[in-house]
């Protein structure tokens, strides 16, 4: 493990995108940056690349280009701040959990991304997607929904640079989550269901990577999680790793100077755990990223390749993708971000699971001991935290939990979980 | 094993346009019959799809049928292995996705394709820069690695495609995934006359290239077309190697009056 990695002092979000091999954040003895950008074909060690039908590699070429460009450009970074902060709420609070910090007997802290407008994390990276998109002198968005954050975050920010926007959703999802189909319609995007394979977030991928092929002329392909093809893995997190660089910050402030002991983030695709782990991957801090039992890749995946990354994948013997399973749309995906998979193998970070179960019991425990209806996403990180205080997590140990999510959106479906008596355990597997 | 690309060299020399007509493996019971009826049917060479659950770059006929042969069990071993069983009298492609490549590991792939007379394969999601662990099993083995040119493809990448790609090079039509549409479009002609430039191989027009009069167009330019939504969705519908043969049969009456 890490723990000998030194701390740097105070790194502003410009210091920490030029992270280069000299970088604290290295892995000792490695000579490899811990987060830092990828090599140059687009690997995260083994993992990531561009494994996309030739009609697709000339854009991805141009939007590796155009991120590169936009991101070092200070009026591109003045611009996306300004919106996140204007528009989006941003920075979010730190909230120091006091009465569940009592009852596991850790010290639990959240980073708010709950609050952030549209209701997640996700708009973090749809705004600095949208304002590219403007840049690339395209005029429309295609994006793809799990649970429909990402799609409910795409269509605000089309909305807002006056964009078009196609959003592809699983059938599945799109019952599992009807309130959220209409709210991107009220933004004004056309949501369009997905019936192929197991009609959740892997089609809904598959989908909107078709439609990319046919209309990339004026199309941008606003990718919700990190992972894809080159250079969207790398792009997203570096979108992302406000939300890792304002806590650790904020912890900082909190904690007299200190790191929290471990910073824990539910992982589907995995944009949010990548975007806090940026933050914290130069200090002492154990990383820790919690998937969904039924769709638990970092864990029970092997290396494969799917929608244009290379990772670790739920699949077959044969290399038949998978179908995950979990009560959370979000974080249904058989595949893991390709730089999830290269701190897995590098040991830098983590994998965990919790059951569909815990998820909902950690929901409910959050809501009573705090006031906060987490979504059901991070509610899984959570759920780890809860079962693991006092065991992998020491007694009087300082975890920083990453809140990706409001539940507003899943209360419907909680309901009628609870009201099912259904026992929504799985096995691990 | 018939290689493919002298093959197709010797047959386009001769003024003969090419037909490739695309199946996908294991989508029915009756799918080897229906692959020896297009070869009688006049296919110079074929393409055989080894299903994959999640075929990027497939409309919805040939999604339906790849569904449909993993649903009947399908792997790709045996879609293999029923190609080898069929005996055919032109080349053999295998179509597929690399993650089932990967899976079954480049080298055992290459000579499990050599192994059952399948001279060439084409791996849509393998774009140049990422070709170079299978090709070199690929080669090894004597399989040809077919590779695509999209319209969207700058001509110096046109160049280093061609200059890697065996067999012959497969010319994108449009921009978009494989099916059946009202027109060919007006980007084909431009992507053959590109790969002209640089190649003298073989090019084959494929991806929304469906009836006979398509066919011709395409071939006005390009030396042959991969024809697959129209001959899979024949089969969906319940044609069984008759329809296929008779499609086949119309698509070759058009390219031999050109």
């Amino acid at each position: 493990m890490t723990d000998s990695v030194p701390v740097p002092g105070s790194v502003s979000v410009a210091d920490s995108v030029s992270a280069s091999a000299s970088d604290p954040g290295d892995v000792p003895g490695s000579g490899v940056p811990v987060m830092g950008p990828p090599g140059p074909d687009g690997r995260f060690g083994d993992f990531g690349g561009r494994f996309v039908p030739e009609s697709l590699v000339p854009a991805c070429m141009e939007l590796e280009e155009a991120f590169a460009a936009a991101w070092a450009d200070p009026s591109y970074r003045e611009e996306l701040g300004a919106v996140l902060r204007d528009y989006g709420g941003r920075p979010t609070p730190v909230t120091e959990c006091r009465r569940l910090s009592e009852e596991l007997g850790v010290r639990v802290l959240l980073k708010r991304e709950d609050l952030v407008h549209a209701g997640s994390h996700k708009l973090n990276n749809v705004v600095g997607q949208a304002l590219l998109t403007r840049r690339m002198g395209k005029r429309r968005l295609v994006a793809e929904t799990g649970a429909g954050q990402h799609g409910v975050a795409a269509a605000t920010a089309a909305a807002l640079f006056g964009l078009e926007c196609t959003v592809y959703m699983g059938e599945l999802d799109t019952e599992r989550q009807e309130l959220n189909v209409f709210r991107m319609e009220l933004l004004g995007a056309e949501v369009r269901p997905v019936r192929a394979g197991s009609r959740t977030l892997k089609d809904a991928v598959n989908e909107a990577l078709r439609d990319w092929v046919a209309t990339v002329d004026h199309t941008h392909y606003c990718i919700g999680s990190v992972m894809g093809p080159h250079p969207f893995p790398y792009m997203v997190r570096e979108l992302q790793r406000v939300v890792g660089d304002e806590a650790r910050e904020q912890c900082r402030a909190l904690l007299g100077g200190d790191d929290p002991d471990v910073v824990v983030a539910c992982v589907g695709g995995g944009s949010n755990a990548a975007g806090t782990f940026a933050g914290f991957a130069p200090t002492r801090a154990r990383l820790v990223g919690v998937e969904a039992a039924g769709g638990a890749a970092a864990s029970d995946g092997i290396p494969g390749v799917l929608h244009g990354m290379r990772s670790l994948i739920l699949q077959d013997e044969a290399g038949q993708i998978l179908e995950a399973e979990s009560v959370s749309a979000g974080l249904d995906y058989p595949g893991i971000g390709p730089e999830h998979a290269h701190l897995a193998a590098s040991g830098r970070a983590r994998y965990e699971k919790a059951t569909d179960a815990e998820a909902l019991d950690a929901f409910g425990l959050l809501a009573r001991t705090e006031g906060i209806l987490p979504a059901l996403e991070p509610a899984h990180a959570l759920a780890w935290v809860v079962r693991e205080a006092g065991r992998a997590v020491p007694t009087g140990a300082t975890v920083l939990v990453t809140l990706s999510g409001r539940g507003d959106k899943d209360v419907a479906q909680v309901r009628e979980l609870l009201a099912a008596g259904r026992d929504t355990g799985r096995d691990d597997r | 094993m018939i290689a493919l690309e002298p093959w197709l060299r010797a047959r386009r020399d001769e003024g003969r346009k090419l037909l490739v007509p695309y199946l996908m493996g294991g989508m029915s019971d009756d799918w080897v019959e229906s692959l020896q009826a297009v070869v009688a049917a006049g296919a110079d060479a074929v393409e055989v799809g080894i299903p994959f659950s999640d075929p990027l770059m497939d409309g919805p006929v040939i999604q339906r049928a790849g569904a449909h042969a993993l649903d009947r069990g399908a792997t790709p071993a045996r879609v293999i292995d029923d190609v080898a069983s069929a005996e055919l009298a032109v080349p053999v492609a295998a179509m597929t996705y690399y993650n089932i490549v990967f899976r079954m590991g480049h080298r055992r792939m290459a000579r499990s394709l050599r192994a059952a007379g399948i001279g060439a394969a084409i791996v849509p999601d393998l774009p140049l820069e990422e070709l170079d662990p299978w090709a070199a099993e690929a080669d090894a083995a004597e399989v040809a690695t077919v590779l695509l040119v999209a319209p969207s493809t700058p001509q110096p990448r046109v160049a280093r495609i061609c200059a890697r790609s065996r067999g012959f090079v497969y010319a994108v039509a449009r921009m978009g995934v494989t099916g059946e549409r009202e027109s060919l479009g007006s980007e084909s002609a431009d992507v053959v006359e590109r790969i002209r430039q640089v190649t003298d191989a073989p090019v084959c027009v494929g991806v929304g290239v469906s009836t006979p009069a398509q066919a011709r167009a395409a071939c006005a330019a390009a030396d042959g077309v991969v024809v697959g939504s129209a001959l899979v969705r024949r089969l969906l519908e319940g044609g069984g190697p008759d329809a296929a043969a008779e499609l086949v049969g119309e698509l070759r009456a058009a390219l031999d009056e050109s």
